[in-house]
């Protein structure tokens, strides 16, 4: 999986590409949990959002980032910020922004992202490239066959995509009956 | 500049998904205690696809796109019962939240 060095097509994408993207997604996740005013961390929600979308097409998985873009920062983020803008009091944004356990949040999470590091310098050898060719057909058909296809062979996933627009007509249901005023 | 590997995706990961968690342990306000849940699931959603790419098989993808499906559903969820107890009690603060305190 080197973006430089494809086989027969031209090079998609740089590694500059891939740091300016990597360093705009971990600084917006940064500004998501630090801004005081809750609008403003919706937007640099958005912001990391669509910079994983990038880093997936870079990843050569263009069927997840438009799925990314239209479902994830079209839709779930439109939905927070009219919760948002109906829960927004004023107090909120004056208030002071952390917890009164802050420390051990915060130690917790060091402790993890020591467990992260450890984990990807001890098992390098795991993340090894295997040099995978560039898919051949349509990247969207193939996950079409996959998700829609006649069950067993070739599609292997349609059950659960079944089970999962049930999961969303529970979900819908939910939302409604517990924002009515009188059920 | 070295070639990008898989592991340069999953640090990525790993590093929005600490965010996350260190956003859903200190943060106050219940909203943005639902948008590092969000993050949490972006940095699962990175992992599958880049290891969907290292294996040259779609799994990854699929798996990432039922993720997305079920974030917008929890979201929903979520957000409505945001609503649903600042009906009761005008405060999104986590702190205020304890009703079911002794």
């Amino acid at each position: 999986m080197n973006p430089g060095m494809n086989s027969g097509m031209a090079p998609v994408a740089t590694p500059w590409f891939f740091y300016v993207l990597a360093g705009m997604a971990v600084i917006s996740g940064g500004l998501v949990i630090t801004l005081r005013n809750a609008v403003h961390a919706a937007l640099a929600l958005i912001v990391t959002l669509l910079s994983v979308a990038s880093l997936y097409l870079m990843l050569y998985a263009p069927f997840v980032t438009g799925v990314q873009i239209v479902v994830y920062a079209g839709g779930i983020m439109v939905l927070f910020l009219f919760v948002i803008m109906l829960v927004n009091i004023e107090r909120s944004s004056k208030e002071h922004r952390f917890n009164r356990i802050w420390p051990a949040g915060l130690a917790a999470a060091c402790a993890l992202l020591v467990l992260f590091v450890s984990a990807f310098v001890k098992g390098k050898a795991l993340f090894t490239d295997r040099g995978m060719p560039l898919p051949e057909s349509s990247n969207t058909q193939q996950i079409a066959t996959m998700l829609y296809g006649e069950a067993g062979r070739m599609g292997q996933y349609t059950f659960a995509f079944e089970i999962a627009s049930l999961l969303l007509l529970v979900a819908i249901l939910g939302a409604v009956i517990m924002t009515k005023k009188k059920i | 500049m070295a070639p990008i590997t898989t592991l340069h995706y999953l640090v990525v990961g790993a590093a929005l998904f600490v965010l996350g968690v260190v956003g859903v342990l200190i943060r106050r306000n219940v909203v943005i205690v639902l948008m590092s849940i969000e993050l949490i699931l972006n940095a699962v959603n990175l992992n599958l696809v880049a290891f969907s790419r290292m294996w040259g098989n779609l799994h990854g993808q699929v798996f990432a796109i039922f993720i997305i499906v079920d974030a917008a559903a929890e979201a929903a969820v979520g957000l409505g019962i945001l609503i649903a107890f600042f009906r009761n009690k005008e405060t999104v603060n986590v702190d205020e939240i304890d009703l079911l305190k002794w």
